[in-house]
């Protein structure tokens, strides 16, 4: 009786781990999405933050909250640096430049010994809890809150709703759009981080297009209208496959479903509302 | 005559790999409303949008108040005054109209000079400020080819750039938004007016060039532009 207690305990548990990392994933996606660009790196930001958390704790015993700033700032670097390139592109371009991106640090996780290669890197030390996870979380979505309710806010709706007219306002384009890249970045670094740290093993096929392609699902779901609409898909589809547990195999098939579903009759998502702005004049 | 504002010299521009505007020179002289007029396709949109930085010029000069802006990025030329009310009904369709006007003045961070020229802008447009809390894209075209027009003034612009203001319009509100142009002008604003209804563009502006295919085919007063034969068989209809 208590294992079958111990055991629901754990399913439960990892469930609620699963729930706030992914709405941190959701809100890595909310940036670039609210300013009308698509990344689909965010799976492969993740995993240099977990590659980069795990490696620094179990390999070098660095302490946990200096492995996470790695975590953050690892894929924030590369982040800066595959977007100078890539700041003309734009739409599905980015899109797909953003897969490459993710492929490519696959094959390199696949390949790099020192990192367990294709085996994975096993028993990272189980730092992240509830109250790092959490704690995080709320942090993260209270600033992106401020900031959508905030001039910049106001700058990144109308570059998502039209780049060429925000620019004859006078908004920094390059500057938008690389600070919404970094700061994704460091997100789904720190969200990936998490994930290690709580699951105690990482392989290389964990970032890969199936979790980047879940990502923007959560944010498709959600709406991009406000931050909460992101944290809010990413908790319905993470509880999903738990909830239809019979159709657990079909998970993907069902979130492609139900993406189309919300693009055809939800175009904007289950909280399609925006925030309204601090000090915007009625 | 002191040195213009906006001065073009030998503009090239390429839009599908073809010269869309092929080597023109105009200029613009502060406090004087200049219409480049030429029909549909004639290159008069890709002018303006090199100048508000939208489009790179294949070669030639863009030199506004002495500084080289071709080729520059469209949020410096924004900085420099240089502001574009975009052609149709480019206004931030899901946004409210108070906050459409809030981005026109993206770049003055004085609360109190923006809050002045909201004033300014909802006294032109009255319409707009019944109106201010819904979105933008429930307007009707004219009301939003008018809060367009406010979006731009909220920037204060040195120049403001026009682009086919009338375009799409019921009669009734192509009236309306000339009557409001000659009010702009009247005020001193330097304006680089782009239209179609060359009849109206002419009956406002100081100084016109005709476009045809890329090429400046005819320039002067726009008082003797309207006057001219050809010219008025071509675009005036008579």
């Amino acid at each position: 009786m208590t294992h079958a207690l111990d055991n629901f305990l754990f399913t439960y548990q990892s469930l609620i781990y699963a729930l706030g990392i992914n709405s941190l994933l959701a809100l890595s996606m909310y940036v670039v999405l609210a300013i009308g660009q698509l990344s689909l790196g965010q799976a492969a930001f993740m995993g240099l933050g977990a590659y980069a958390s795990a490696l620094l704790t179990a390999k070098f015993a660095i302490p946990f909250p200096l492995a996470l700033i790695a975590a953050a700032a690892v894929p924030a670097l590369l982040a800066f640096v595959i977007g100078a390139p890539t700041l003309r592109l734009s739409g599905v371009y980015l899109a797909i430049a953003t897969i490459g991106v993710g492929e490519v640090l696959r094959i390199f996780y696949l390949n790099w010994d020192y990192a367990g290669g294709a085996l994975g890197l096993n028993g990272i030390p189980e730092e992240a809890g509830f109250v790092w996870i959490f704690g995080v979380l709320a942090v993260a979505l209270a600033g992106f809150a401020a900031i959508a309710r905030s001039r910049i806010g106001r700058a990144m709706e109308a570059i998502r709703a039209d780049e060429a007219a925000a620019g004859v306002m006078g908004v920094n384009l390059p500057v938008y759009k690389l600070a919404a890249l970094v700061v994704s970045a460091a997100v789904a670094g720190v969200a990936g981080a998490f994930n290690a740290h709580v699951s105690s093993f990482i392989g290389p096929n964990e970032y890969g297009f199936d979790a980047a392609v879940t990502i923007l699902s959560f944010a498709l779901l959600g709406g991009i209208g406000s931050p909460f609409g992101p944290v809010l898909g990413a908790l319905v589809l993470t509880a999903l496959p738990e909830v239809l547990r019979p159709l657990h195999d079909y998970r993907l098939v069902i979130n492609g479903l139900i993406i189309v579903c919300v693009v055809i009759f939800l175009p904007g998502g289950l909280l399609p509302w925006r925030l309204s702005r601090i000090g915007a004049p009625r | 005559m002191s040195a213009p504002l906006l001065a073009v010299r030998g503009l090239t521009l390429a839009y599908d790999r073809t010269d869309a505007v092929k080597g023109i020179d105009f200029d613009v002289h502060k406090g004087g409303v200049v219409t480049l007029i030429g029909a549909n396709g004639a290159g008069k949109t890709t002018t303006l949008r090199a100048v508000s930085g939208l489009l790179k010029p294949r070669a030639g000069s863009i030199r506004f108040a002495g500084r080289e802006i071709a080729g520059m990025a469209a949020h410096r030329i924004a900085r420099l005054g240089v502001v574009q009310s975009p052609e149709g009904r480019q206004v931030f369709a899901n946004m409210t109209i108070a906050e459409n006007l809030a981005m026109g003045a993206y770049l003055e961070s004085d609360r109190v000079a923006v809050a002045k020229r909201r004033d300014t802008v909802l006294a032109r447009f009255p319409r707009l400020g019944e109106r201010l809390s819904q979105s933008a894209g429930l307007l009707s075209g004219g009301e939003q080819q008018m809060l367009a027009m406010g979006r731009a003034l909220m920037a204060d612009p040195k120049l403001l750039l026009l682009d086919e203001p009338s375009m799409g319009l019921a009669p009734l509100f192509v009236e309306e938004i000339f009557n409001i142009v000659a009010d702009l002008k009247r005020e001193g604003r330097t304006i680089l007016l782009v239209e179609q209804n060359a009849r109206a563009a002419l009956e406002i502006a100081d100084y016109a060039y005709v476009i045809e295919s890329g090429r400046i085919t005819l320039r002067g007063p726009a008082r003797e532009i309207a006057e001219n034969s050809e010219v008025a068989t071509a675009y005036l209809g008579m």
